[in-house]
Protein backbone atom coordinates (compact mmCIF):
# COMPACT_ATOMS: atom_id res chain seq x y z
CA UNK A 1 0.00 0.00 0.00
CA UNK A 2 1.19 3.46 -0.72
CA UNK A 3 1.10 6.05 1.94
CA UNK A 4 -0.21 9.47 1.20
CA UNK A 5 0.42 12.53 3.25
CA UNK A 6 -2.44 14.90 3.59
CA UNK A 7 -1.87 18.62 3.87
CA UNK A 8 1.84 18.33 3.47
CA UNK A 9 3.20 21.87 3.61
CA UNK A 10 4.33 23.13 0.23
CA UNK A 11 7.80 24.56 0.33
CA UNK A 12 7.94 27.41 -2.11
CA UNK A 13 10.48 27.14 -4.88
CA UNK A 14 10.16 23.35 -4.95
CA UNK A 15 7.45 22.61 -7.45
CA UNK A 16 5.68 19.31 -7.07
CA UNK A 17 3.76 17.50 -9.77
CA UNK A 18 0.47 18.81 -8.42
CA UNK A 19 1.94 22.30 -8.58
CA UNK A 20 2.15 22.34 -12.36
CA UNK A 21 0.34 25.16 -14.17
CA UNK A 22 -3.13 25.18 -12.71
CA UNK A 23 -5.89 25.51 -15.29
CA UNK A 24 -7.27 29.02 -14.99
CA UNK A 25 -10.21 30.58 -16.79
CA UNK A 26 -8.97 32.93 -19.52
CA UNK A 27 -10.05 36.56 -19.23
CA UNK A 28 -12.96 37.27 -21.59
CA UNK A 29 -13.75 40.92 -20.93
CA UNK A 30 -11.96 43.87 -19.33
CA UNK A 31 -13.44 47.14 -18.13
CA UNK A 32 -10.86 49.86 -17.75
CA UNK A 33 -11.52 53.07 -15.84
CA UNK A 34 -9.36 55.98 -16.97
CA UNK A 35 -9.59 58.67 -14.30
CA UNK A 36 -6.49 60.73 -14.99
CA UNK A 37 -5.75 63.01 -17.89
CA UNK A 38 -2.06 63.74 -17.68
CA UNK A 39 -0.13 62.33 -20.62
CA UNK A 40 1.77 59.80 -18.52
CA UNK A 41 -1.45 58.48 -16.99
CA UNK A 42 -3.41 58.50 -20.26
CA UNK A 43 -1.39 55.83 -22.04
CA UNK A 44 -1.51 52.92 -19.57
CA UNK A 45 -5.28 52.46 -19.89
CA UNK A 46 -5.21 52.81 -23.66
CA UNK A 47 -2.40 50.28 -24.03
CA UNK A 48 -4.15 47.82 -21.71
CA UNK A 49 -7.44 48.10 -23.60
CA UNK A 50 -5.80 47.76 -26.97
CA UNK A 51 -3.71 44.81 -25.83
CA UNK A 52 -6.87 43.05 -24.73
CA UNK A 53 -8.49 43.53 -28.13
CA UNK A 54 -5.34 42.35 -29.91
CA UNK A 55 -5.75 38.97 -28.29
CA UNK A 56 -9.47 38.77 -28.75
CA UNK A 57 -10.57 39.90 -25.28
CA UNK A 58 -13.60 42.25 -25.18
CA UNK A 59 -12.62 45.68 -23.85
CA UNK A 60 -14.51 48.71 -22.62
CA UNK A 61 -13.00 51.96 -21.37
CA UNK A 62 -14.82 54.33 -19.03
CA UNK A 63 -13.41 57.85 -19.02
CA UNK A 64 -14.14 59.68 -15.80
CA UNK A 65 -12.90 62.77 -13.97
CA UNK A 66 -9.74 64.04 -15.66
CA UNK A 67 -9.66 60.96 -17.84
CA UNK A 68 -12.38 62.76 -19.81
CA UNK A 69 -9.66 65.04 -21.20
CA UNK A 70 -8.54 62.11 -23.34
CA UNK A 71 -11.83 62.08 -25.23
CA UNK A 72 -12.56 65.82 -25.16
CA UNK A 73 -12.07 67.42 -28.56
CA UNK A 74 -10.44 70.57 -27.15
CA UNK A 75 -8.13 68.79 -24.70
CA UNK A 76 -6.98 65.58 -26.35
CA UNK A 77 -4.11 67.11 -28.31
CA UNK A 78 -2.82 69.11 -25.36
CA UNK A 79 -2.32 66.55 -22.62
CA UNK A 80 0.76 67.22 -20.50
CA UNK A 81 3.19 65.42 -18.26
CA UNK A 82 3.05 67.02 -14.80
CA UNK A 83 6.56 68.15 -13.85
CA UNK A 84 5.66 69.21 -10.31
CA UNK A 85 4.77 66.57 -7.76
CA UNK A 86 5.20 63.70 -10.21
CA UNK A 87 6.95 60.88 -8.36
CA UNK A 88 7.97 59.38 -11.67
CA UNK A 89 10.32 62.30 -12.20
CA UNK A 90 12.45 62.19 -9.03
CA UNK A 91 15.42 63.67 -10.83
CA UNK A 92 13.53 66.87 -11.38
CA UNK A 93 13.65 69.25 -8.40
CA UNK A 94 10.23 70.74 -7.71
CA UNK A 95 11.48 74.27 -8.27
CA UNK A 96 12.83 73.35 -11.69
CA UNK A 97 9.64 71.54 -12.57
CA UNK A 98 7.72 74.69 -11.80
CA UNK A 99 9.68 76.86 -14.22
CA UNK A 100 7.76 78.12 -17.23
CA UNK A 101 8.04 75.79 -20.20
CA UNK A 102 9.14 72.72 -18.26
CA UNK A 103 5.86 70.88 -18.75
CA UNK A 104 5.99 71.55 -22.45
CA UNK A 105 9.53 70.18 -22.68
CA UNK A 106 8.70 67.04 -20.69
CA UNK A 107 5.53 66.48 -22.72
CA UNK A 108 7.36 66.88 -25.98
CA UNK A 109 10.00 64.40 -24.85
CA UNK A 110 7.39 61.86 -23.89
CA UNK A 111 5.51 62.23 -27.18
CA UNK A 112 8.74 61.66 -29.07
CA UNK A 113 9.54 58.54 -27.04
CA UNK A 114 6.07 57.15 -27.64
CA UNK A 115 6.26 57.74 -31.38
CA UNK A 116 9.64 55.96 -31.48
CA UNK A 117 7.95 52.92 -29.94
CA UNK A 118 5.23 53.05 -32.59
CA UNK A 119 2.68 54.19 -30.00
CA UNK A 120 0.30 56.73 -31.58
CA UNK A 121 -0.75 60.11 -30.14
CA UNK A 122 -3.81 59.89 -27.88
CA UNK A 123 -6.31 61.06 -30.52
CA UNK A 124 -5.14 58.42 -32.98
CA UNK A 125 -5.01 55.85 -30.20
CA UNK A 126 -8.70 56.47 -29.44
CA UNK A 127 -9.53 55.99 -33.14
CA UNK A 128 -7.50 52.80 -33.17
CA UNK A 129 -9.35 51.46 -30.10
CA UNK A 130 -12.66 52.24 -31.71
CA UNK A 131 -11.63 50.46 -34.92
CA UNK A 132 -10.47 47.54 -32.78
CA UNK A 133 -13.99 47.20 -31.44
CA UNK A 134 -13.33 48.52 -27.92
CA UNK A 135 -16.35 50.23 -26.35
CA UNK A 136 -15.66 53.80 -25.24
CA UNK A 137 -17.82 55.45 -22.59
CA UNK A 138 -17.83 58.87 -20.94
CA UNK A 139 -18.86 59.45 -17.33
CA UNK A 140 -22.07 61.43 -16.87
CA UNK A 141 -21.05 62.95 -13.56
CA UNK A 142 -17.65 64.10 -14.79
CA UNK A 143 -19.35 65.60 -17.87
CA UNK A 144 -21.63 67.62 -15.61
CA UNK A 145 -18.70 68.61 -13.43
CA UNK A 146 -16.72 69.94 -16.37
CA UNK A 147 -19.85 71.35 -18.05
CA UNK A 148 -19.35 69.27 -21.17
CA UNK A 149 -21.93 68.30 -23.79
CA UNK A 150 -21.80 65.18 -25.94
CA UNK A 151 -20.81 67.39 -28.86
CA UNK A 152 -17.60 68.29 -26.97
CA UNK A 153 -16.46 64.66 -27.12
CA UNK A 154 -14.63 62.74 -29.83
CA UNK A 155 -16.98 61.00 -32.29
CA UNK A 156 -15.61 57.58 -31.28
CA UNK A 157 -17.30 57.78 -27.86
CA UNK A 158 -20.19 55.30 -27.86
CA UNK A 159 -22.26 56.54 -24.95
CA UNK A 160 -22.39 58.65 -21.81
CA UNK A 161 -22.95 56.46 -18.75
CA UNK A 162 -23.88 56.91 -15.12
CA UNK A 163 -21.93 54.87 -12.64
CA UNK A 164 -24.83 52.43 -12.43
CA UNK A 165 -24.82 52.00 -16.22
CA UNK A 166 -21.08 51.44 -15.97
CA UNK A 167 -21.52 48.48 -13.67
CA UNK A 168 -24.17 46.99 -15.93
CA UNK A 169 -21.90 47.26 -18.96
CA UNK A 170 -19.05 45.77 -16.94
CA UNK A 171 -20.93 42.52 -16.35
CA UNK A 172 -18.52 39.61 -16.50
CA UNK A 173 -15.52 41.91 -16.87
CA UNK A 174 -12.36 42.33 -14.87
CA UNK A 175 -12.36 45.96 -13.74
CA UNK A 176 -9.09 47.87 -13.86
CA UNK A 177 -8.81 51.36 -12.34
CA UNK A 178 -6.20 53.79 -13.55
CA UNK B 1 7.45 20.77 -27.96
CA UNK B 2 4.36 19.34 -29.65
CA UNK B 3 4.62 18.14 -33.22
CA UNK B 4 1.54 18.57 -35.37
CA UNK B 5 0.57 17.47 -38.83
CA UNK B 6 -0.17 20.37 -41.17
CA UNK B 7 -0.79 19.76 -44.88
CA UNK B 8 0.93 16.38 -44.71
CA UNK B 9 4.02 17.78 -43.01
CA UNK B 10 5.17 17.11 -39.46
CA UNK B 11 5.70 20.53 -37.92
CA UNK B 12 7.03 21.48 -34.53
CA UNK B 13 5.02 24.17 -32.75
CA UNK B 14 5.25 25.71 -29.29
CA UNK B 15 2.60 25.35 -26.59
CA UNK B 16 0.61 28.25 -28.02
CA UNK B 17 0.69 26.84 -31.53
CA UNK B 18 3.32 29.10 -33.11
CA UNK B 19 5.67 27.40 -35.57
CA UNK B 20 9.11 26.78 -34.10
CA UNK B 21 10.77 27.05 -37.51
CA UNK B 22 9.21 29.58 -39.85
CA UNK B 23 10.99 28.05 -42.85
CA UNK B 24 8.62 25.07 -42.56
CA UNK B 25 5.76 27.39 -43.46
CA UNK B 26 3.98 26.99 -46.80
CA UNK B 27 0.68 28.48 -48.00
CA UNK B 28 -0.88 25.05 -47.37
CA UNK B 29 0.40 25.12 -43.80
CA UNK B 30 -1.20 28.56 -43.41
CA UNK B 31 -4.54 27.14 -44.55
CA UNK B 32 -4.21 24.35 -42.00
CA UNK B 33 -3.32 26.71 -39.14
CA UNK B 34 -6.25 28.93 -40.14
CA UNK B 35 -8.67 26.02 -39.82
CA UNK B 36 -7.18 25.25 -36.43
CA UNK B 37 -8.01 28.77 -35.19
CA UNK B 38 -11.50 28.84 -36.62
CA UNK B 39 -10.95 30.52 -39.99
CA UNK B 40 -12.47 28.26 -42.63
CA UNK B 41 -10.92 29.86 -45.65
CA UNK B 42 -8.17 32.43 -46.14
CA UNK B 43 -9.35 35.16 -48.50
CA UNK B 44 -7.40 37.78 -50.49
CA UNK B 45 -7.35 40.14 -47.51
CA UNK B 46 -5.88 37.44 -45.28
CA UNK B 47 -3.19 36.79 -47.88
CA UNK B 48 -2.37 40.48 -48.07
CA UNK B 49 -1.74 40.44 -44.33
CA UNK B 50 0.22 37.19 -44.39
CA UNK B 51 2.42 38.33 -47.28
CA UNK B 52 3.16 41.61 -45.51
CA UNK B 53 3.92 39.89 -42.20
CA UNK B 54 6.35 37.45 -43.74
CA UNK B 55 8.13 40.05 -45.86
CA UNK B 56 8.34 42.50 -42.98
CA UNK B 57 9.61 39.86 -40.54
CA UNK B 58 12.27 38.81 -43.03
CA UNK B 59 13.44 42.43 -43.24
CA UNK B 60 13.10 43.40 -39.58
CA UNK B 61 14.02 40.08 -38.00
CA UNK B 62 10.91 40.25 -35.81
CA UNK B 63 7.21 39.83 -36.56
CA UNK B 64 5.31 43.12 -37.03
CA UNK B 65 2.95 44.46 -34.38
CA UNK B 66 -0.65 45.18 -35.23
CA UNK B 67 -0.27 48.92 -35.73
CA UNK B 68 2.60 48.31 -38.12
CA UNK B 69 0.47 45.83 -40.08
CA UNK B 70 -2.47 48.22 -40.26
CA UNK B 71 -0.27 51.09 -41.45
CA UNK B 72 1.70 49.19 -44.06
CA UNK B 73 -0.13 46.12 -45.34
CA UNK B 74 -3.03 47.90 -47.03
CA UNK B 75 -5.50 46.28 -44.63
CA UNK B 76 -6.84 48.69 -42.02
CA UNK B 77 -7.38 48.08 -38.32
CA UNK B 78 -11.13 47.48 -38.60
CA UNK B 79 -10.64 44.87 -41.30
CA UNK B 80 -7.84 43.17 -39.37
CA UNK B 81 -10.31 42.51 -36.57
CA UNK B 82 -12.84 41.16 -39.07
CA UNK B 83 -10.25 38.85 -40.58
CA UNK B 84 -8.99 37.53 -37.24
CA UNK B 85 -11.90 37.97 -34.83
CA UNK B 86 -10.23 35.96 -32.09
CA UNK B 87 -7.36 38.42 -31.86
CA UNK B 88 -5.32 39.67 -34.81
CA UNK B 89 -2.36 40.55 -32.56
CA UNK B 90 -1.40 36.91 -32.13
CA UNK B 91 -3.21 35.19 -34.97
CA UNK B 92 -1.83 37.16 -37.93
CA UNK B 93 1.67 36.12 -36.89
CA UNK B 94 0.59 32.56 -36.16
CA UNK B 95 -0.97 31.99 -39.57
CA UNK B 96 2.11 33.56 -41.14
CA UNK B 97 4.29 30.97 -39.42
CA UNK B 98 6.09 33.60 -37.35
CA UNK B 99 6.76 33.77 -33.61
CA UNK B 100 4.44 35.71 -31.28
CA UNK B 101 5.06 39.45 -31.64
CA UNK B 102 6.91 41.01 -28.73
CA UNK B 103 5.47 44.52 -29.01
CA UNK B 104 2.44 45.80 -27.11
CA UNK B 105 0.92 47.75 -29.96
Amino acid sequence: MTTTTINEPVISGQPTVADEEPQREPIERVSIICSKGSLDMAYPGLVMANGARMMGIEAMVFFTFWGLDMITEKKVDNLHVATVGNPALPMMPTMVGGLPGMEAVASKMMKKQMEDLDIPPVREFIEMLSDAGAELYACRMAMDMFKLEETDLLPQVDEVLTVMDFYEKSAGAQIIFI
Amino acid sequence: MPVVEYAGQSIEVNDEGFLMDSSQWTPEVAEAIAKEIGIDELNDQHWKVITFCREDAAKQGTPPGLRRISKNSGVNMKDLYQLFPKGPGKLAAMVSGLPKPQGCI
